[in-house]
């Protein structure tokens, strides 16, 4: 295998975060009764036409900034002629000459783990179709529409991927910027972000690519992997017997693992794509680009070298916050507002906050804690007012209650004295009911200390373990 | 009271000054419908009921002198336009028994405006035609000489207005739809400029051409109706939003007039013109002469390549707007398909007409993959040429005429075994089209007494312009108020 080399391309499919679909104003959100969300133009009625959603544009717009691509001053839409019942007017309305988005690149990190670019041809706006459901058991199909019409923004890569990694490097590369910059919420299992790949294998001597196929709408991460690795795989072991690749769509097949043959070249559409008609082009004027650049935020590269150089936050802590610009907003603000160290602070962050969000699937938005009552929560804590175990709780409280910080962290502070109180007199008991134990200490069996503090912690359930060691050390010192 | 006669005008006063009531007029013209359109078979569908009710809510309004101008007056729509629970065919099998959800646009403004709707009219199928013989829902008849065919492909609303069937009707102009069945008819047609009416609910032939427009007894009716239709809507990215559309102002003076120049394009009387047609409107010019206009000879030299362009874009976008006529979601669907595959072929095949048919054929041609460039691009090359011959000369003149059809109605059935003879009877109004240009027919004479129409084409958005020295025309002489005779009585 060593002398074979892979060229791969991705086309991803991002959906755009709207609320409203691409040409009509229906709602966009997932999961909906079947069809309620298709309006007349949706269904293409004889007679409706496609008015476009502005917000569509700009969300483009943001991410050919982001990828350093070049905006089109002058975009048209395109008809795309092909029949399926899923797809009401038999046409999908796409881009084909002047997309909105040409060229531009994005950076990854090679198998080498060297800095590598990745060159993106174009990104072009397009509606989804809607769903076909096919059922053995009424041995019929049924059309859901409601994902017609969803605005979707494909971007399509150059073959400059050399392997399965390096495809994903890329794809979640890409997912971090669509996601940070929230043009798509990037939901896979949702198939917010889905992709096809094109995939070939030379020598690497070679100068001419290989015949390609097309591996059709993958939809996470790994499977993307596992699809490319066997393709790749699938084609060498085809050359090597004499056989020959032939250019054609493939579909992976997720439980066995493999890829199959789902229409050649020879049966492939002819799109017959002209111009729309009834849209006219989209002019897009240096003014406006300014603007959404100016309302942009720092970009998920630059933000990770800030995060790490700036703040010294850990690889697994910023891959958190470059999952949603509003988290990372977030917790800068409360780094600006906090004299604790950032690193310490995002622990505190992940395991208070961001827990209950993913348990409770919450945005940060959901949830009514401001950065300063964050601040003021993490603040006691670090005076040793309340316990880290508080934090969670105050989160908690928060999320249901309106209340005062203030007051309530003065509660968990009170209980906690309260507390300690109680957790000196359970110190001495414990102390004075173990002798044996103490002794063990005195000669040097530091180790022993977990018994007393496990001991301790019977009885004061919710109290700091660290605390109470502290106690405990300096109350044997006594002895 | 030979109250078809009436104008908009003459009808507003006398429901205004309660005369007649709304119903009344509505029953008038129900009466004269049941009693004369079988010989001519100018509409699809009568709403008696609905439009009873609606001239109900008109007197109401009346009374209540809550009315607008054209409150409680008869129309007649094309039955393309889409009309909210009221079959809208399209004159094709394929939507026979289609009930849209909604109204179109046009049909919004006007029923707001409290007209009422009292038929939809015949049609060529899915308006491609030039005689209304491709009518699922039969042909339709001239009612000036009941062998002839009105024209097409808004056939059914100029035979209808024709024999004062209704007041005044809407009309849909692609490649000369509303312009020809006028002149035909003896009657006045305006095709306005694209994107000046809304297409929103107007079921598509060809998108990037399609204008809906009125089609009246004279250009004094044809302003009121525009008046209410034009104006942008959000509904239609097409329609303009940059243009100040206001009341049109009949009030042309002399003294506009000696300023006005009119262009005679020299190669619109070339030896495929019809000799006695070319006089007529050659008088017809010499009149507006007489009446203080200029006239200049110009030159459109390239409008010779308008007829194959159109036909090729017009199929190339028809072939693409009726795909989605599947058997899927709406419309004709085959009986019992025993594949995706056999419900398309069969719903197709038994849903559609053979001008339908041919054209999906030609336009799918036109775009495949080898041939887009030798047609599709070509044809848009010459759209844009044939766009800056008007530029040009509208650069020396203020309005061009032209005839709008070389010939008066044929018979019923002569044109329909040669496509481009009937193609050809295309070629003056279909350029308009290509440039988006406004243009009207107006009604100029008689040729064996078959009514003869000349186009007057403006510039863009310069309908009221159009409309006034049609008007002025009209004022002056009496070609407009020629009423078939058979249909000439109450």
């Amino acid at each position: 295998m060593s002398d074979w080399e892979s060229v791969i391309g991705l086309e991803i499919h991002v959906q755009l975060m709207t609320k409203s679909k691409i040409f009509s104003s229906s709602s966009t959100a997932y999961g909906a009764v079947p069809n309620e969300q298709a309006s007349y133009v949706d269904l293409g009625m004889p007679g409706t036409l496609p008015v476009l959603n502005e917000e569509v544009i700009k969300k483009a717009i943001e991410f050919g900034l982001a990828i350093n691509g070049q905006i089109s001053k002058k975009s048209i839409f395109a008809r795309k002629n092909y029949f399926y019942p899923d797809l009401p007017k038999n046409y999908q309305i796409s881009q084909l000459d002047l997309p909105i988005v040409e060229g531009g690149y994005i950076k990854i990190q090679n198998d080498q783990n060297i800095a590598k670019r990745i060159n993106i041809l174009r990104a072009h706006l397009e509606e989804d179709a809607g769903k076909s459901i096919h059922s053995k058991k009424d041995n019929c199909t049924f059309i859901d529409l409601n994902r017609a019409g969803t605005p979707l923004l494909e971007v399509v890569s150059e073959p400059d991927l050399r392997s399965a990694n390096e495809a994903v490097e890329y794809m979640k590369k890409i997912h971090e910027i669509v996601t940070f910059l929230k043009i798509s919420d990037g939901n896979m299992q949702e198939g917010s972000f889905r992709c096809d790949a094109n995939v070939s294998v030379k020598k690497y001597h070679d100068k001419e690519l290989g015949t390609r196929t097309e591996l059709k709408n993958i939809n996470s991460f790994k499977f993307v992997e596992k699809a490319i690795n066997f393709e790749i795989q699938r084609q060498i072991d085809l050359i090597e017997d004499g056989g020959r690749v032939i250019q054609e769509t493939r579909l992976y097949d997720e439980n066995k693992n493999i890829t199959k043959s789902m229409r050649s070249k020879e049966e492939a559409n002819d799109y017959r794509y002209f111009p729309d008609p009834d849209l006219l082009p989209i002019e897009i004027n240096e003014k406006f680009i300014k603007e959404i650049k100016d309302g942009m935020p720092m970009l998920p590269d630059e933000k990770r070298v800030s995060y790490q150089e700036d703040h010294a936050l850990t690889n697994e802590q910023i891959n958190i916050l470059l999952n949603n610009s509003d988290l990372s907003q977030f917790v800068d603000d409360v780094i600006k507002k906090s004299k604790i160290e950032p690193k310490k602070l995002m622990n505190y962050f992940i395991s208070s906050i961001y827990l209950k969000m993913n348990k409770e699937n919450l945005l940060i938005q959901d949830m009514t804690i401001t950065p300063e009552d964050f601040c003021k929560i993490i603040n006691a804590v670090e005076d040793k007012k309340i316990s880290k175990g508080n934090i969670k709780q105050i989160v908690d409280i928060l999320l249901t209650t309106k209340g005062s910080t203030e007051k309530i962290i003065k509660k968990f502070a009170k209980a906690q004295d309260d507390d300690l109180e109680n957790i000196d007199s359970l110190i001495d008991k414990v102390i004075s009911d173990n002798p044996k134990q103490v002794d063990d200490y005195k000669k040097g069996k530091t180790k022993i200390l977990g018994f007393f503090v496990g001991q301790v912690l019977k009885t004061a359930k919710d109290s700091d373990p660290g605390l109470i060691k502290e106690k405990i050390i300096k109350i044997l010192d006594k002895v | 009271m030979d109250i078809y006669k009436k104008s908009l005008t003459q009808l507003a006063a006398l429901l205004n000054s309660k005369q007649i009531s709304s119903k009344e007029l509505t029953k008038y013209f129900l009466k004269r419908i049941a009693k004369y359109d079988s010989k001519l078979n100018s509409f699809i569908s009568v709403n008696e009921d609905y439009a009873n009710q609606q001239a109900d809510n008109a007197d109401k309004l009346i009374s209540a002198g809550k009315n607008n101008f054209l409150t409680g007056i008869p129309i007649a729509h094309k039955d393309l336009f889409s009309t909210k629970d009221i079959f809208t065919t399209c004159g094709s099998k394929m939507l026979e028994k289609y009930l849209p959800p909604y109204d179109a646009t046009v049909v919004k403004k006007l029923n707001d405006a409290g007209m009422i709707s009292i038929g939809k009219t015949n049609m060529d199928e899915f308006a491609m035609g030039s005689s209304n013989e491709s009518s699922y829902f039969g042909d339709v008849k001239n009612p000036w000489n009941l062998e002839k065919v009105p024209g097409g492909s808004s056939g059914g609303s100029a035979s209808a207005v024709a024999a004062r069937l209704s007041p005044v009707a809407t009309g849909s102009d692609t490649g000369g739809s509303i312009r020809q069945p006028a002149a035909f008819c003896g009657l006045t047609g305006l095709k306005p400029t694209y994107g000046s009416v809304s297409r929103y609910g107007m079921i598509a032939y060809a998108s990037s051409l399609d204008q809906g427009g009125p089609i009246g007894k004279s250009a004094e009716d044809c302003a009121v109706i525009f008046d209410e239709i034009k104006g942008f809507d959000k509904n239609d990215s097409t329609s303009n939003h940059q243009i100040d559309f206001k009341k049109t102002q009949l009030n042309l003076t002399k003294d506009d007039v000696n300023k006005i120049t009119i262009g005679i394009p020299k190669e619109y009387f070339s030896q495929e013109m019809n000799e006695d047609i070319s006089k007529i409107i050659f008088q017809a010019i010499e009149e507006f002469k007489n009446l203080g206009f200029n006239i200049k000879d110009i030159t459109l030299p390239d409008h010779r390549y308008s007829i194959p362009a159109y036909y090729i874009i017009a199929s190339a976008e028809a072939s693409s707007n009726l795909s989605r006529y599947d058997g899927v979601k709406f419309g004709y669907r085959c009986q019992d398909p025993i594949s995706l595959e056999d419900l398309y072929f069969r719903t197709r095949k038994e849903g559609f007409g053979t001008e339908v048919k041919k054209r999906i054929m030609i336009g799918t041609y036109a775009l495949s993959s080898g041939y887009y460039d030798e047609y599709y691009m070509r044809a848009l090359k010459i759209r844009r040429i044939i766009r800056d011959n008007f530029k040009e000369a509208f650069k020396e003149v203020d309005f061009i005429f032209s005839p709008t059809s070389p010939t008066t109605a044929f018979n019923i059935g002569e044109k329909t075994s040669n496509a481009l003879e009937m193609y050809l009877s295309d070629v003056y109004t279909t350029p308009v089209n290509l440039a988006g240009l406004p243009a009207i027919s107006i009604p100029v004479g008689f040729n064996n007494q078959l009514p003869v129409g000349m186009q007057i084409i403006g510039d863009y958005f310069s309908e009221s312009n159009i409309l006034n020295i049609a008007n002025y025309f009209q004022k002056e002489t009496d070609w407009h108020n020629y009423i078939p005779e058979e249909f000439n009585h109450e």
